[in-house]
């Protein structure tokens, strides 16, 4: 999608080596290799940070074939690139869960994934939660609770949730708080957001499961 | 009270033009129909949906993105910018610095002190050096690194403590004080002498950091020499006048849009210098830019709540008279005017009747960030104090909290010239129905502690500097002849439901289902003048505003349907979109169906926001309860339960009026329990802590298991035609200080200090063991 000329002409010294690359990504997305262990790797074949590699996401069951440089992390390709602004960027570091979607059925930060690694995953945004134009039993259960404020966490709470319900359909007051501490909510809906996780379960079970 | 207006804080620095002259002011309602009812909100499908565009979701064709270069000390002097190989790189359009042509320009701070956009002088870590524009966000953050700064380090202070002494490298010319403000009411010393205890204590509260979950930012585009801007804010007209001032452009050619926004919390009223440095970078590319901050840009640049050191002394007498409050206060704004500790002394002039008190406050530069307001401004600082010592003064004379509170409640504003009276106090029920839902006095029978956890019950009670709203505000509200409505108003949504409230408002006046009403505003372009929201003034601002413009659509509706009727227009009612007599019921007619609205289509009704009672005060007041249970081997406190018992006036939705209040408890949790700012005083002066995992903001795991909003629906004939006054502000000043005092009655260990986290209470603990 970058279509820059220029992009070729400078280099970048301490780039991620492609070899280095591969091996991450054939290492599996349970790989932690640290960036230490990468810059450990001898006579670096270096890659420019505009070189572009194809890659293939699966997302709310649409398959987007894109460029991408391989640093790109997945929350910058799904809403700069892919347009799903339902996804929210909050800290770009794993600390707030603005930016959780569901990877395979699990709640996951977008912005702690490259979107290289994403490849083969089935992602789930907040959009892909609505049914055509109907809200999803999560999102209804957020509406009728009024489980937020300024609305900015919210995707992130709502897929946290929607990530809970489907680990554990019966969560205790407990469970519910535990599951949610991933979830920074600076207005501090909190409270209400644990009963739309009880309302959720509910709709949830009316919809047989869905 | 002219003065007092011209220094709130979210109209500070604002060219705010006078509303006209609104029409007859209608009488509160006795009854309604939608307003007060728990309704969700409005624009709740956008928001879960994911339909609703922020700001930073903003995607215009053709769009670069922006990225700033930050100073990385504390203090230096740039001694030179080579930008030369940063331009080279991939993807680079534009590197601006204060040497770009255009880029020269000042920027203003309070009292008129101005700097450069890019000063040569970096008084704070994370001022602005440059600034680069990219075809994405890592080719910018890959460009930033290419530019070489030649920095000159300074000396610096970043303790406000240690700000005034000897030897200190002075931040701008004429040493670090920024200004000192004094108050007296009384005779302090004879006060004293009349007091039976007599108590003195120094409380000290940290910084505190606003962190919204979206950035701060905005995205900037220019046709020719019309500039429009889509910023997360909390108010599109204040945006849109500092855009204006600073590229002197007229206000017509500044369109700022901001109908959704991540919050903002006091630390959005005004554009930051990123707003500037996007138009700059679009104009210098001719290309929209996108620019919001990094998470770590807003812990260093984007405002705090200062941290303050207070000394508060304090005479009661034995049957709980309170004789005496003296005061002091040394607080900083950071490394520029910022009203450091503007209104950290209100609740000490004017929560409790005291007929002498004396305050003073010392405002010092530090080289840190400079503060921006946040949520009540001052008063959880003050509270902090007052609070704690009323608890101890309570203690002292063998009192119950509560009722030393009861015993000194005025109805008047004592800390304004003239003792003008509150159009209602409601301290004292918020003190007593409060008290009794929280079961306070069973709760005080402290049962024996289990081994090591100790339990206790503390409170604190608080009211909010202003919080009754008051002019300007314009609103139109537009009627179809389908009996449908759009609603055009100025004023932004920062989450606290003031789209749903005005629309609630319009139903209940014109009878129209909330889902029949559009909303159109926060847009220069197309909505009414409106001030920022903040000051917790929106709603008591707004909604009469809106009420107005309703009331002008009906008038011209019946004048259109007597004639129709042949009938007198003064008889007319509205009811289910239907016009009839009051006197006779058969004559009636549907909207649809009248004549002259046939031909027009639409009735265009303006709402002016009427003036304020003269000579009175319109606060919001609070009291709140909590328990908690304290490890005293490990320092957690675990706040069990919670109980907020707010007055102001009108509840206009219990959803998003509890949704408020459970808000503020969390934050005010923040406040007393978990946030510091933390500053390398000592060899860096950089902050350590600038991430939220560093940084302790209150989660799901954080908050009381039960949390109870006990609203105390006062009626207010006076304050303004809906009755209602505001609640996201004193909702979160008196959190901290009933847990401290909480603590204090499981423990005995008062912590004076923010934050009342693990570290803070071992220490306390372990030191009171030593004392023996």
């Amino acid at each position: 999608m970058e279509k820059d000329s220029e992009e070729k002409e400078g280099h970048c010294k301490k780039g991620v080596t492609r070899r280095g690359f591969l091996q991450l990504m054939g290492a599996g997305a349970a790989a932690s290799v640290t960036t230490g262990t990468l810059a450990a790797e001898p006579t670096p074949e270096v890659v420019t940070p505009g070189e572009m590699s194809k890659v293939s996401l699966q997302v709310n069951g649409r398959r987007h074939r894109i460029l991408i440089e391989p640093r790109w992390s997945l929350l910058y390709v799904i809403r700069e690139k892919l347009g799903l602004t339902g996804t929210k960027v909050g800290c770009e570091r794993g600390e707030c869960g603005a930016c959780t979607v569901l990877i395979n059925g699990q709640p996951r930060y977008a912005c702690l994934i490259l979107a290289a690694e994403a490849e083969g995953t089935e992602i789930t945004t907040l959009e892909g939660l609505m049914k055509g134009e109907d809200l999803g039993p999560v999102q209804q259960a957020f509406v009728e609770n009024d489980a937020f404020q300024c609305g900015y966490c919210t995707p992130g709470q709502i897929m946290a949730v929607e990530g809970l319900l489907r680990a554990n359909p019966n969560p205790s007051a407990e469970e519910i708080r535990q599951g949610m501490s991933g979830n920074l909510c600076r207005c501090g809906a909190y409270p209400n957001i644990f009963n739309a996780v009880r309302r959720a379960a509910e709709l949830k079970k009316v919809a047989g499961g869905a | 009270m002219k003065r007092e207006e011209a220094r709130l804080y979210y109209v500070q620095g604002l060219p705010v033009p006078e509303t006209p002259k609104p029409g007859q002011e209608p009488k509160p309602w006795k009854e309604t129909e939608v307003v007060g009812k728990p309704i969700p909100r409005v624009d709740a499908y956008e928001r879960v949906s994911g339909s609703a565009v922020y700001p930073s979701d903003t995607s215009l064709p053709d769009m670069l993105y922006g990225a700033i270069l930050r100073c990385p000390h504390p203090h230096a002097k740039v001694k030179s910018v080579e930008t030369s190989e940063a331009e080279k790189m991939p993807g680079i359009r534009a590197v601006i610095t204060g040497k770009t042509p255009g880029a020269d320009v000042d920027w203003p701070y309070l009292g008129g002190k101005k700097t450069k956009l890019f000063d040569l002088i970096c008084r704070h870590e994370g001022e602005e050096v440059a600034a680069i524009a990219a075809e994405t966000p890592y080719q910018a953050w890959d460009a930033l690194k290419k530019i070489k700064v030649n920095y000159e380090r300074l000396p610096f202070v970043v303790d406000e403590r240690k700000s005034l002494d000897p030897g200190v490298p002075s931040i701008h010319e004429g040493g670090n004080q920024v200004g000192e403000q004094k108050y007296e009411r009384g005779n302090v010393e004879k006060g004293f002498a009349e007091a039976d205890v007599v108590l003195e204590e120094n409380y000290r509260s940290e910084s505190e950091l606003h962190t919204p979950m979206e950035l701060h930012g905005c995205v900037a585009k220019w046709d020719g020499d019309r500039l429009t801007l889509w910023e997360s804010t909390q108010g599109v007209y204040s945006v849109q006048a500092r855009v204006a001032e600073v590229l002197g452009l007229p206000l017509s050619n500044v369109r700022v849009i901001g109908h959704y926004m991540g919050g903002g919390f006091g630390s959005k009223l005004q554009a930051g210098k990123y707003t500037i440095i996007a138009a700059l970078l679009a104009k210098k590319t001719a290309r929209p830019v996108k620019l919001f901050l990094t998470r770590e840009e807003t812990f260093l640049c984007v405002g705090n709540r200062p941290p303050c050191n207070m000394k508060l002394k304090a005479g009661v007498k034995k049957d709980g008279t309170l004789t005496a409050f003296d005061f002091s206060c040394i607080g900083t704004g950071g490394a520029y005017p910022a009203n450091g500790t503007g209104l950290v002394d209100w609740l000490v002039r004017d929560l409790y009747l005291c007929p002498n008190v004396r305050t003073k406050l010392t405002d010092v530069y530090i080289n840190a960030g400079p503060a921006r307001p946040f949520r009540a401004p001052g008063h959880p600082q003050g509270a902090w104090a007052l609070e704690q010592m009323l608890d101890a003064l309570a203690h002292a004379i063998d009192m119950d909290p509560v009722e030393l509170r009861l015993k000194n409640i005025p109805t008047y504003s004592q800390g304004r010239e003239g003792n003008p009276p509150y159009t209602t106090t409601g301290l004292k029920k918020c003190l007593e129905e409060g008290a009794k839902a929280f079961r306070w006095k069973e709760a005080r029978k402290k049962g024996k502690p289990k081994g090591h956890i100790f339990r206790g019950v503390g409170m604190a009670s608080g009211l909010w500097f202003v919080g009754g709203g008051g002019p300007p505000s314009t609103v139109i509200v537009k009627f179809f002849s389908d009996g449908s409505a759009n609603l055009n108003m100025g004023a932004s949504d920062i989450g606290t439901g003031t789209k749903t409230v005005m629309a609630m408002v319009v139903s209940e006046e014109l009878g129209i289902p909330t889902k029949k009403i559009q909303i159109e505003h926060a847009d220069t372009g197309t909505t009414q003048y409106a001030t920022p929201s903040g000051g917790s003034k929106t709603v008591p601002t707004e909604s009469p505003a809106v009420r107005a413009a309703c009331m002008d659509v009906k008038e011209q509706l019946f004048k259109m349907a007597a004639k129709d009727l042949k009938t007198d227009s003064s008889g007319l009612m509205l009811k289910k979109s239907e016009v009839m007599s009051r006197s006779e019921p058969s004559k009636k007619m549907k909207i649809a169906d009248i004549s002259d609205f046939k031909k027009r289509g639409v009735i265009l009704g303006v709402g002016y926001r009427g003036p304020n009672p003269e000579n009175k005060v319109v606060n919001p007041f609070a009291a709140q309860f909590g328990e908690v249970e304290v490890n005293t081997k490990t320092g957690e406190v675990k706040v069990l339960r919670f109980l907020a018992a707010q007055e102001s006036g009108r509840v206009m939705n219990r959803l998003t009026f509890d949704n408020q209040v459970f808000g503020g408890i969390t934050m005010g949790i923040g406040f007393g329990m978990t946030e510091i700012r933390v500053l390398d005083g000592d060899r860096t002066g950089k902050m350590v802590n600038k991430n939220w995992h560093d940084y302790k903001l209150p989660t799901a795991l954080d908050v009381p298991p039960e949390i109870i909003s006990f609203p105390i629906d006062l009626e207010d004939p006076i304050a303004n035609s809906t009755g209602a006054k505001g609640l996201g502000e004193p909702v979160t000043i008196p959190t901290g200080p009933a847990i401290a005092n909480a603590i204090y009655n499981a423990t005995g260990v008062r912590v004076t200090r923010t934050p009342a986290n693990p570290l803070e209470l071992c220490q306390l603990i372990s030191d009171r063991r030593k004392e023996g």
